[in-house]
């Protein structure tokens, strides 16, 4: 009877008999009631979970469907549609936010940037935007030795206590930079995290590690270079299609940013993105990284929505 | 007569600007001044718009604003001027706007060569970087002919970004040194003969790969070091695939003003925060 009733919802929503919203809370009272799931139901999540896709015979009015539970959650002033699909942020401020503060330990304010980071993660987990990276470490950043332990360390602490919660979540982690330089145990554990969150199909979280936008640039021409070297590629076939598929961030669905978010007010790109920046909106932040919060967030976005993004056309 | 002494009181009010303009540049000097400013023209259409003027006029005010930046630059002693006149992407504009920013081109690289222009006043060395061969064959033959009138010029430098993106740029880089370092080994390995080929192979592996040097030496905006400051006027905060190898430690700056209302106050504010964020660059990059 309860199959006959959520199927009648399903058929009436298709027919514009039942809204959205109404569509979206049948789908709750399923969830909460039903031992056995609905086969149609069973149909559409099982196929978005094969390929996290809406490729399914309610594409349409799912992703109608979501875009309201999406808008329920989403703070006044941001639309679901005009949301970026990927978001990348500079981490910026930690240290002078502590020296005002006179705290001297390095580890416990890099900790206290991490909350941040990481509250942000999980708010973008919250409204369905599909990537976020993350600049934290710099290729550039070893000449500070001290500030290197402290954050070689925290981000061990971090992915060790902190994966369940990630992938309670579902979120997908995956490592951007030269990894062959840091420590080992870290490599172990960015190889672990890796592995677990590979098969999660939800927020794809890229984390920039001795990484810099010229390394990256680099490291696929020498890729390139060595295809042109053993006869698989010819040198007047590279072009920037090619080129971006041999970036490091080819890893996730939408590997350019679209929106860059730097805390502190320094208004600077300091080597994070370089090819990916070509046409991201940048926000630059007077905020330091751990007093940016939630509103500022929601600030940054309502600024994203109003820019108007005509790539060099009309 | 009356005609006349307006005239001498207008010579005077300008005198007088420009003595208080270079008394301003003087104060600056007191501080590091930038070595290279980059401009992204943004804003002509909107200020068209703005001001109800026709078509195509919004970037004849941009090229009246772009002269008198250059003065202000030049005369501030910045040594390197970049601008972002056409980018690759333009080209999906209209047509005839397209046709309308090619005939504006040419007609101002030929101003350019004229004895009274701002580049002989001040010796400009002016280059066309980009990749040229996007344009059509008159625009491309003033651009050439200007490069060559100005090569002996050397007080300062103009680069105008045409037919430009930065991922081209690169892109061609990325050619120019795989071509030039799988043309050295292929014509070693010839030489070496078909023997000790291990011991060929092993020496020419430091060859065979891409190194950053190799990169910067192929890329069009090689000419010029990295700029110190990038301007996007109009209030938009994106590079818009502009000197995105180039601007990875530069001071980014998007005031709101349309291009053709930008000023002599809008090249100050850049310079004060230059200076402001000078020693930490430049302590940075001593470290680096």
């Amino acid at each position: 009877m309860a199959f006959l009733v959520n199927s009648c919802v399903k058929v009436g929503f298709v027919f514009g008999a039942v809204s959205p919203t109404t569509l979206s809370l049948q789908a709750e009272q399923d969830a909460l009631r039903f031992p056995f799931p609905c086969p149609l139901t069973m149909c559409c999540s099982e196929s978005i979970a094969r390929d996290g896709r809406r490729e399914t015979f309610f594409a349409n009015e799912l992703s109608l469907v979501k875009a309201v539970q999406i808008q329920e959650t989403l703070p006044g002033g941001l639309k679901p549609e005009l949301l970026p699909n990927h978001i990348a942020i500079i981490l910026d401020g930690n240290r002078r936010w502590a020296n005002e503060r006179g705290f001297k330990e390095l580890l416990p304010n890099h900790r206290n940037g991490g909350r941040v980071i990481k509250e942000i993660v999980f708010l973008c987990c919250k409204w369905r935007i599909k990537v976020v990276s993350i600049f934290a470490f710099s290729t550039e950043n070893w000449v500070r030795p001290k500030q290197v332990d402290a954050l070689m360390s925290l981000f061990e602490e971090v992915m060790q206590n902190d994966l369940q919660e990630f992938m309670g979540y579902n979120v997908q982690i995956s490592f951007i930079g030269d990894k062959s330089k840091l420590p080992k145990s870290l490599q172990e554990l960015i190889a672990t995290v890796e592995n677990s969150t590979r098969g999660n199909m939800g927020l794809h979280l890229m984390i920039a590690i001795n990484y810099g936008g010229r390394y990256d640039v680099m490291q696929a021409s020498r890729s390139i270079a060595s295809k042109v070297k053993d006869g698989s590629l010819q040198v007047e076939d590279i072009n920037e299609t090619l080129f971006e598929k041999e970036l490091e961030t080819n890893c996730a669905e939408f590997p350019n940013p679209d929106l860059l978010i730097r805390t502190s007010g320094e208004q600077r790109i300091s080597n994070f993105y370089l090819w990916q920046l070509a046409y991201t909106e940048v926000f630059f932040s007077v905020k330091k990284l751990p007093d940016f919060e939630e509103e500022d967030f929601i600030e940054v976005l309502i600024s994203f929505q109003k820019r108007e993004r005509r790539y060099g056309g009309n | 007569m009356e005609s006349k002494s307006d005239s001498y009181a207008g010579s005077l009010v300008a005198s007088l600007l420009s003595r208080m303009r270079r008394f301003l540049f003087h104060v600056l000097s007191t501080g590091p001044i930038p070595n290279h400013i980059a401009f992204i023209l943004d804003g002509n259409r909107r200020y068209a718009k703005k001001q109800k003027l026709k078509e195509g006029m919004g970037h004849r005010a941009g090229f009246l604003a772009l002269m008198s930046l250059m003065k202000y630059c030049y005369e501030l002693g910045v040594k390197y001027v970049t601008i972002y006149a056409f980018s690759i992407d333009n080209f999906k504009r209209q047509p005839e706007e397209v046709q309308g920013l090619m005939d504006l081109m040419l007609e101002k690289i030929e101003g350019l060569l004229k004895e009274e222009s701002i580049v002989n006043q001040y010796g400009v060395r002016v280059y066309f970087i980009g990749n040229l061969k996007l344009l059509n064959a008159p625009v491309r033959d003033a651009a050439a002919k200007a490069m060559k009138a100005t090569a002996n010029n050397d007080k300062s430098i103009l680069l105008i970004c045409v037919a430009y993106t930065s991922t081209d740029e690169i892109v061609h880089a990325a050619q120019e040194a795989i071509e030039e370092k799988w043309g050295e080994t292929q014509e070693s390995s010839k030489a070496s003969g078909a023997q000790n080929s291990d011991i060929c192979q092993e020496k020419h592996k430091g060859h065979r790969t891409i190194k950053l040097a190799d990169i910067e030496r192929h890329i069009y905006m090689g000419l010029a070091p990295d700029p110190d400051i990038l301007v996007r006027t109009s209030g938009e905060s994106r590079l818009s695939n502009f000197l995105l190898w180039q601007t990875s430690t530069c001071l980014l700056y998007s005031p709101k003003a349309l291009w053709p209302e930008i000023g002599l106050r809008h090249i100050v504010w850049a310079v004060l925060n230059f200076q402001r964020v000078h020693p930490y660059l430049e302590k940075r990059r001593k470290q680096v």
